[in-house]
């Protein structure tokens, strides 16, 4: 096996994996990518706009997705291994490789380094707060449905995390059903109040977002600043860069 | 100005009414082609500007309903005014827009400014007379069709038999008749007794242009429903399904989103439905349900970006088709503000760009390359460095002539034929 360098060119394969994101399992790619796209889409579903009615086709889309991700997902048996890593380094990754997920293909097609993902990771990797990033990835473990965790528990049984699962999306389409302005606090109500600040930062960028607002694929080349939210600390500007990554402010 | 949110000429072609995101609407006019300025065959000038929907708030659901105006679909005329259909999430409103250029003048008990003239002044009768005054084009609410809607309305259709028109939300399908606006017939339902069951809604419906008896009706599943209103009251069994099976090779996690379908038009013949989904417009034949008859690729570019656009919401862009006069070439937007024609009979496309920078007024439209890889050439564009934010997702082609319409967020642009 060749020793490659750092230069994040393609994303095809477990010794790339190893050799730039430290500390991960080797988890095969396909997986990995699925795993991203199961919590971008979570994120989607759960993250409502409030005056205005959601979307309904596009709820029913994204939540099809899920679905079919977690029929396979339960097929193959991943989802019970994936959800033995209930560590707050592995939501990370998850997080990381949703990066990977949208550039691979895009590099694939040019077959050049992107800069902008390098100082993303370097930032994730050099910053000392990684209780910041813990909080993130723990409230995104919280904000997917419950199931993940009562899977936990529950592993010897595939049909009940699949109920699980329903009911929980059941949940998100009653939600969107039966508007009301406490709905996105009902859906973070599981979140600890030390999490409050996520609360406030989540809720005032979708505010900010607009519709259908695409930067071009560029998306991840320059972080751009948060919303002018001042009660974030310094140490929340991290969660900043990745909750934009996900919901694309 | 608004971002545009709707397109569409009327059935002779004379009027070209815009919707906004604000909930106006502003009608252009064809001007009279004069003989002193030949080149300037017809331009298009603001003939009405109106407020037609206003923000509203549902108390009970404690959301805002949008003003933005969804769909306009015109009457056809039978006097000297004009109707028009338009439509926001929830409420349907009949427009009249006639114009006005004369004023009575000379009546008896108000004097010229409108105040009350002093009884025992009067000496004498007079009769009014209407004397001309500048053209005064008035729009005046006639119908408002409301709280039929629980779901967001995508289409409006008006039907052959100009007595009625049908309005589609994301499950079900109301018909109307013009002149009742307390009650309508639900023609199709799609809402399953449990809500959590429900995988799929309806895009986009319209009206057989010939046979007042049929619709269609499109789904985010990519399939087409042909409805007969003559079988029964509630017409949830389908006449006709339209559906293509699915390439298992190139199948992803995406394959359901790109299929839905964002908009269906049948054919000025009524022979054909186009439909477009997320990379393609579709021709498919009424006679032949299980594939469509032509297909052409609008941006496959795209199809290795689409875990990106899924991220950024791009992939639920909702993209309008539309049919030339003779139903020879078949138009759509795309990204950059570019849009595309595919000529049904020569099989060639061409791809333009709507946009101030790039071309003059009056200026040829310049045909634009997207290069997907390995060397790009001069005046070609790489598809990392198209603009996702300009899209252009309304266009109109005028029914006769050919004219186009295309909406490029908050600017309208025409275009038309080069005259030799």
């Amino acid at each position: 096996m060749f020793v490659r360098g750092l230069k994040r060119k393609c994303f095809d394969g477990e010794e790339d994996i190893e050799g730039t994101l430290a500390g991960i399992k080797a988890i095969p790619s396909y997986n990995l990518q699925r795993q991203s796209l199961l919590d971008m889409s979570l994120v989607k579903l759960q993250l409502c706009h409030m005056l205005v009615e959601p979307n309904l086709c596009r709820s029913v889309l994204i939540a099809n997705t899920v679905r079919q991700i977690q029929e396979e997902m339960t097929q193959d048996g991943t989802w019970q291994m994936i959800n033995t890593q209930s560590t707050g380094q592995t939501s990370l990754d998850r997080l990381v490789s949703t990066d990977i997920l949208c550039r691979s293909s895009r590099e694939q097609a040019e077959g050049k380094q992107v800069p902008g993902y390098s100082s993303f990771n370097k930032d994730f990797e050099d910053d000392q707060t990684q209780d910041s990033s813990e909080t993130m990835s723990t409230s995104s473990s919280v904000q997917a449905p419950r199931n993940l965790q009562s899977n936990v528990w529950e592993m010897e049984n595939p049909q009940e995390s699949r109920g699980n699962f329903q009911k929980s999306l059941d949940q998100i389409f009653e939600t969107l059903e039966n508007k009301s302005p406490n709905s996105v606090e009902d859906l973070f109500s599981e979140v600890d109040n030390s999490y409050y600040d996520l609360d406030t930062m989540l809720t005032g960028m979708m505010s900010n977002t607009k519709m259908g607002h695409c930067d071009g694929l560029e998306t991840f080349s320059s972080p751009t600043t948060a919303t002018s939210n001042s009660n974030c600390k310094s140490d929340l500007n991290e969660l900043d860069h990745i909750v934009e990554i996900l919901v694309e402010s | 100005a608004d971002i545009i949110s709707t397109v569409e000429f009327n059935h002779t072609g004379e009027l070209l009414a815009t919707g906004d995101k604000g909930g106006r609407v502003v009608i252009f006019q064809r001007e009279q082609e004069s003989k002193q300025q030949p080149q300037r065959r017809g331009e298009y000038n603001v003939y009405s500007t109106f407020q037609s929907h206003e923000p509203e708030f549902d108390y009970l659901k404690s959301l805002e309903i949008e003003e933005k105006i969804n769909k306009i679909r015109w009457l056809p005329q039978h006097n000297a005014a004009y109707f028009l259909l338009s439509t926001n999430d929830k409420t349907v409103k009949l427009w009249k827009v006639s114009e006005r250029d004369k004023r009575p003048e000379g009546y008896n008990l108000k004097d010229e400014d409108g105040r009350l003239r002093d009884p025992s002044m009067i000496t004498t009768l007079r009769v009014p007379v209407l004397r001309p005054m500048d053209l005064m084009v008035e729009a005046t609410p006639r119908r408002v069709f409301a709280n039929a809607h629980t779901y967001h309305i995508n289409s409006i259709s008006v039907n052959s038999d100009y007595e009625t028109y049908m309005s589609a939300d994301d499950l079900r399908i109301n018909l109307w008749n013009f002149e009742i606006t307390n009650q309508s017939f639900n023609i199709v339902d799609i809402k399953p007794a449990n809500m959590e069951e429900l995988t799929e809604v309806i895009t986009a419906a319209e009206f057989h242009p010939h046979h007042c008896n049929a619709f269609v009706y499109s789904s985010s599943k990519g399939t087409i429903r042909l409805c007969d209103m003559r079988a029964s009251a509630l017409c949830d069994r389908h006449a006709k399904f339209f559906e293509e099976p699915e390439d298992p090779s190139n199948r992803s996690f995406f394959s359901e989103i790109i299929s839905s379908i964002s908009d269906v038009k049948f054919s000025h013949s009524g022979r054909y439905i186009l439909t477009r989904d997320y990379l393609t417009v579709k021709v498919w034949d009424l006679n032949m349900e299980n594939r469509p008859m032509e297909t052409y690729q609008v941006h496959d570019y795209l199809r290795s970006k689409l875990c990106s656009l899924y991220e950024n919401d791009c992939i639920f862009d909702k993209f309008e088709c539309v049919w030339n006069g003779s139903d020879s070439v078949i138009m759509t937007g795309s990204y950059n503000n570019f849009f595309r024609m595919f000529d049904r009979n020569t099989k060639r496309d061409v791809t333009l760009e709507a946009s101030r920078e790039n071309s003059k007024p009056r200026a040829v439209l310049k045909p634009r390359k997207v290069c997907v890889g390995g060397k790009r050439r001069k005046d070609e564009i790489s598809v990392d460095s198209l603009d996702f934010s300009k899209k252009i997702l309304h266009t109109a082609w005028h029914p006769s002539e050919n004219i186009i319409a295309v909406a490029a967020t908050n600017n309208l642009y025409i275009f038309q034929d080069k005259v030799n």
